[in-house]
């Protein structure tokens, strides 16, 4: 009698009133409405301001179509570029003990600490007019800063650590079982990563890869400080809607912008789908019934 | 230091070597590594020596730049406090309710890493000024959110949201609710409970969220350069003075505020190392 009732009195402990529950939702729910869905409705809304046409037109602009194109040229270098390196940097940190591990973590994290505009200066500094390259890259004709390879650098910092940090502690917690086993087992290395690892990392891989793309699409300060900014040539769509923006072509500039916010909708719908299957994966490896113990 | 780490794993036992590549993916790491990131951060470091001591402290103690270290780390820190308040609901309501739409609402909680912070800047200015959809109920009483301090506030509570509902959300999710009920047979109220038993177990969580948000929002531009009003002295951010100073040749100037920024950052990239060293012990013990 007394213990049911010592029951239920723990069960209510851990639960709080309805109306303190409902009220909590609803606050947290009003500051999810005003500081994210109100942002991204007035995006669409603006674009849309004056109708479908004038949105449309503001896109079929040559500006904003070589905008668009070389948006997707920096995401395309830049995105497997940090793939390989996040590949290699997981499998190393991952799967073996070295001295200055934990240093190298570490740095790997560091452009994320770095803020965006110091991280476009620092290249500037290296490959500008007065920059240490800069005599030797004017004297070669070679372009680096204020073209498209600057930005394309610029870009590869600020993403840097994106697929490494998905891969390292993924990895890390598989350890090094199933490979040692394929190797016992007479496969090469290439093997062994492409038929044992590689399935066994795939969404934290294609997680790593969306979140870094939508951050190279996006980037905005580093590759201002690179880009000089000419339309038509090195004017990347965020920088394009700020140019548009600041001429006071409102609806052009939120039809570029609803382009991006279009991008990171996909990017969350795919986020979570791959964060479902982990799951569910996860889920299905813990059901497996145990192994039968030797009689 | 680079031929030490190379070393190491010889001294190591056989077994540990099985698996091949580690020269080949160390290597590689290492080199691009020191390709992408730490030659051009030298190269920033070096500038910054080829300064004269006067002309360092001039660029970096002038009064409008000291006004933009107050504004950026002010501002700052009081977004990451309101997101360690609110995002900490966020989490509580996400792990421990069920109600309609939860699904999507934690999906878009990361709606701020995803979205470019220039699409962010220019749909919370247009929202906030004057005609906008807040700003046109604000204004009449007064309040004015957009072109000024309490812009800067709001754009870095948009871009730090995510981080403290991240980290308190998975510490939250591991809590064993087996103390909570004895803390309760034992008379605790549910606040004694949540004060007492709770609250220390996400403690560090917390505060490395309040930390990455905080440095997140010291490193910030894109979002906030549209909703500032960029007014010297009174709204203009550090990493715009760093632009300005470009913008106008001034590379020196630039490269000795740049320093200032990066070694903030390097604080407290080790501040948040610490605190999750700290946070992974407290899971552990």
């Amino acid at each position: 009698m007394s213990s049911t009732r010592t029951i239920r009195r723990a069960k209510a402990g851990t639960t709080e009133p309805a109306w303190v529950k409902w009220s909590l939702i609803a606050v947290a729910l009003g500051f999810i409405f005003l500081f994210l869905v109100l942002p991204l409705a007035a995006v669409f809304t603006e674009a849309l301001r004056k109708g479908g046409e004038e949105f449309l037109l503001a896109l079929k602009e040559p500006d904003a179509w070589s905008a668009i194109r070389l948006t997707l040229l920096i995401a395309a270098i830049a995105v497997p570029m940090n793939l390989v390196f996040g590949i290699a940097a997981a499998w190393c940190i991952a799967k073996y003990e070295f001295k200055g591990k934990a240093f190298l973590t570490t740095l790997v994290d560091l452009p994320f600490s770095v803020s965006p505009v110091v991280a476009g200066l620092i290249y500037v500094l290296m490959f500008g007019a007065h920059g240490w390259f800069g005599p030797w890259l004017q004297a070669n004709d070679i372009k680096i800063v204020f073209a498209v390879p600057g930005i394309v650098l610029a870009t590869i910092f600020v993403t840097f650590p994106f697929i490494a940090r998905e891969l390292i502690p993924l990895m890390q917690a598989q350890g090094t079982d199933e490979e040692q086993a394929a190797q016992v087992l007479g496969a090469s290395g290439w093997q062994t990563f492409w038929h044992v690892t590689l399935p066994n990392i795939k969404w934290g891989l294609i997680y790593g890869v969306i979140l870094c793309n939508a951050r190279a699409m996006g980037e905005f300060g580093a590759v201002s400080v690179v880009s000089g900014h000419i339309r038509g040539q090195t004017n990347t769509m965020p920088l394009h809607v700020e140019i548009l923006y600041n001429e006071y072509q409102s609806v052009a500039a939120f039809a570029i912008a609803s382009l991006l916010a279009l991008l990171a909708l996909v990017t969350l719908v795919i986020k979570s789908f791959v964060e479902w299957k982990f799951e569910r994966d996860q889920k299905a490896a813990a059901d497996l019934p145990p192994e039968k113990p030797l009689a | 230091m680079t031929a030490a780490v190379l070393q190491a794993p010889a001294e190591k036992r056989a077994p540990k070597r099985v698996l091949p590549g580690f020269r080949l993916t160390l290597g590689y790491t290492l080199f691009y590594l020191a390709l992408i990131v730490l030659l051009p951060l030298s190269a920033l470091i070096f500038k910054t020596f080829t300064l004269t001591g006067e002309q360092f402290w001039a660029a970096v103690a002038s009064p409008r730049v000291v006004a933009s270290y107050q504004l950026t780390f002010g501002a700052s820190f009081f977004a990451a406090l309101v997101n360690s308040v609110f995002g900490l609901l966020v989490a509580w309501v996400l792990v421990r309710y069920q109600f309609p739409g939860k699904r999507i609402v934690d999906a878009l909680v990361d709606l701020p890493f995803a979205l470019p912070t220039a699409v962010a800047g220019i749909s919370l200015t247009a929202l906030l000024a004057g005609n906008g959809w807040i700003g046109s109920l604000l204004e009449p009483h007064g309040i004015q959110l957009a072109f000024n301090r309490n812009g800067v506030v709001i754009a870095l509570i948009f871009i730090g949201l995510p981080f403290v509902v991240r980290t308190v959300q998975p510490v939250l999710e591991d809590a064993e609710k087996e103390l909570e009920e004895a803390a309760t047979c034992l008379g605790a109220t549910r606040w004694q409970t949540f004060r007492h038993v709770i609250f220390p177990t996400i403690a560090p969580a917390l505060l490395t969220g309040f930390a990455m948000a905080f440095a997140r929002g010291v490193g910030e531009y894109g979002s906030v350069i549209f909703i500032a009003g960029n007014m010297p002295m009174i709204s203009e951010i550090t990493p715009l003075i760093i632009i300005s100073k470009l913008e106008q040749y001034d590379y020196a100037g630039a490269t000795a505020v740049a320093t200032v920024m990066l070694l903030a950052s390097f604080v407290m990239l080790m501040v948040i190392n610490s605190l999750q060293a700290w946070q992974r012990k407290r899971a552990g013990a």
